[in-house]
């Protein structure tokens, strides 16, 4: 099935790109992440133009992380006021990730700029998100050789920020600037690579802000949700790389195979679940770094004047 | 009647009347092109260009076999300012390094010919007539040296070559009984919209001694062409619609499922 993108301005297989969908759609649905991180560089590799890539997947992960939302809102899970906090963080950090994206393509450097994060990113969270299921996993002998961490309820750094707020229903006594940092951290992010974020916020609250547990997803999906519309926004007022058909041919895939993953994700091991995300992200990581550090097959790019 | 029918009154025709009015020795040459338009829709994969035509001596006869005209057909597209950029190893990474802009480069080449170019022209005729991928006027801008400029030239080519937007298949015109010329030209999905030229020329001992072009209009029509109007004219607009397109399908799906 020959689907011709408007916007990327070529012709690629549908089905591919619906299957493409599904499968990250499927880990969204097993790992409550956006899925974004694998969208886009599979669609680079795929040969789509890496903005195009990054800006539709960014609309991709809006529509997989609504029915999250909804039900996570049905169950009381969200904090809408850290959440919106961090959301006004998302949306100038969007702001900033576009000024920070019309720089460096007008330098040259935007392509090897998303591989650069990408490795660095997904290297640095896949590493600690092994490092945490890997003894996890293979039960208590190997847990023994790491040490105990020490308790406490939120990182010192943002203990020391001025200003302190009441989330009443994460339980913190907290500057709003801590949120409002990481939720511009994420948004930036966002914008540069298409990535929802998930990964990096889900940890973040938890050990960083040091928020309960029980509504750290729903924060999540609420800040994903409402970040991910921002960075759509800006990418269309900005970069005009938003390519409609392809991002409705991801969302087929991605909101189905969301469904199909949530129903597999209670059958298996959470801890065998983080160490496949685990294992995921860093391969995505070193295939980036291959492809930064090995000789491109293309040495040469071209931009309009 | 048929198309093909019309067609060929269309040629005798004309060759009737040029047989008649030109007294000069140069050849009379008839294109044509299969498709003055190529509508760029949905399903649209690339699309087969056939550059047809005859060509006769003066007197409005047919040549003999093996004397006959060598025809070349170029299929240009419009011309655009680039900007190349050459990415180089540093600090163990492949990063664009060096660069070099040119003010004139065709997004798209295809040139067909007869025989091999150097067979049956000499390099003035091909610096001329832009004739293959050697010759292309590219207009460099600021003051890089010719090393430099060949490289990029080069770069640029075979960038393209690899993506089908340029192509030099020096026997792809067949020339049946010393008049009727054709040529197959394939263009690729990734194709700019905008005007294209057909170019025709007919060589004889080196020289362009007839040539004649036509045009070729590469379009985007009805839904392909709104989103891509819509998506540079209406940002807003076209930003809130693909929200809503996202936030629609998830939520659908996911009341979907839940009942389902």
């Amino acid at each position: 099935m020959d689907v011709y993108l408007p916007i990327a301005n070529l012709s690629v297989n549908g089905l591919i790109i619906v299957l493409l969908g599904g499968v990250t759609g499927l880990l969204s649905g097993m790992f409550g992440v956006g899925g974004g991180f694998l969208t886009t560089p599979l669609l680079i590799f795929y040969g789509i133009p890496p903005t195009v890539a990054a800006a539709s997947a960014a609309t991709q992960v809006t529509g997989a992380s609504v029915s999250g939302a909804i039900y996570q809102h049905k169950r009381g899970g969200i904090d809408f006021q850290i959440g919106t906090v961090m959301v006004a963080g998302g949306v100038i950090g969007t702001g900033i990730g576009a000024l920070l994206f019309k720089l460096l393509t007008a330098l040259g450097q935007i392509d090897v700029a998303i591989s650069v994060l990408y490795v660095v990113v997904l290297g640095s969270v896949g590493v600690i998100m092994a490092r945490e299921a890997i003894p996890e996993l293979f039960g208590g002998r190997l847990a023994k050789l790491g040490k105990t961490p020490v308790k406490r309820r939120h990182h010192p750094l943002v203990a020391n920020l001025p200003l302190r707020w009441r989330f009443y229903r994460s339980g913190l006594y907290i500057s709003p600037l801590a949120p409002l940092l990481l939720g511009m951290a994420v948004g930036m992010l966002t914008m540069l690579m298409g990535i929802g974020g998930g990964f990096l916020l889900v940890p973040a609250m938890l050990y960083v802000l040091g928020m309960s547990a029980n509504v750290v997803v729903g924060t999540s999906l609420f800040q994903i949700l409402f970040t991910t519309i921002a960075t759509t926004m800006m990418h269309a007022l900005t970069t005009n790389a938003v390519d409609v058909v392809l991002a409705a041919l991801l969302l087929l895939g991605s909101v189905s195979g969301a469904q199909i993953g949530a129903r597999f994700a209670s059958d298996v091991r959470p801890e065998l679940l983080r160490f496949i995300l685990a294992m995921l992200v860093l391969m995505i990581a070193i295939r980036m770094a291959v492809g930064l550090t090995y000789r491109p097959e293309e040495i040469f790019t071209v931009v309009p004047l | 009647m048929t198309r093909r029918g019309r067609l060929v009154l269309r040629i005798a025709a004309l060759l009737g009347i040029f047989a008649c009015t030109t007294a000069q020795r140069d050849p009379i040459l008839v294109p044509e092109v299969s498709q003055h338009e190529v509508v760029v829709r949905q399903g649209f994969t690339g699309a087969d260009l056939l550059l047809y035509g005859a060509v006769l001596q003066p007197d409005g006869t047919r040549a003999s076999e093996n004397a006959s005209y060598d025809v070349i057909v170029v299929l240009k597209g419009p011309s655009q300012p680039i900007t190349l950029r050459e990415k180089r190893r540093r600090l163990g990474m492949w990063i664009n390094a060096d660069s070099a802009s040119f003010r004139s480069a065709p997004s798209f080449y295809a040139l067909a010919s007869s025989r091999p170019l150097d067979d049956i022209t000499d390099e003035k005729t091909r610096a001329i007539y832009e004739l293959g991928l050697d010759w292309l006027q590219l207009s460099p801008i600021g003051g890089i040296d010719q090393q430099q400029q060949d490289h990029f030239a080069r770069g640029l080519v075979d960038k393209r070559v690899s993506g089908g937007l340029y192509r030099q298949d020096e026997s792809g015109v067949t020339i049946s009984q010393g008049v009727l010329y054709q040529a197959r030209i394939p263009l690729p999905s990734s194709v700019i919209t905008g005007n294209y030229t057909a170019e025709t020329f007919a060589v004889e001992k080196g020289r362009v001694v007839a040539s004649a072009t036509s045009d070729v209009v590469v379009a985007k029509r009805g839904f392909e062409r709104s989103v891509e109007v819509y998506s540079q004219d209406d940002p807003i607009i076209y930003g809130l619609i693909a929200v809503i397109l996202s936030v629609s399908m998830g939520w659908i799906a996911g009341r979907l499922f839940a009942n389902g």
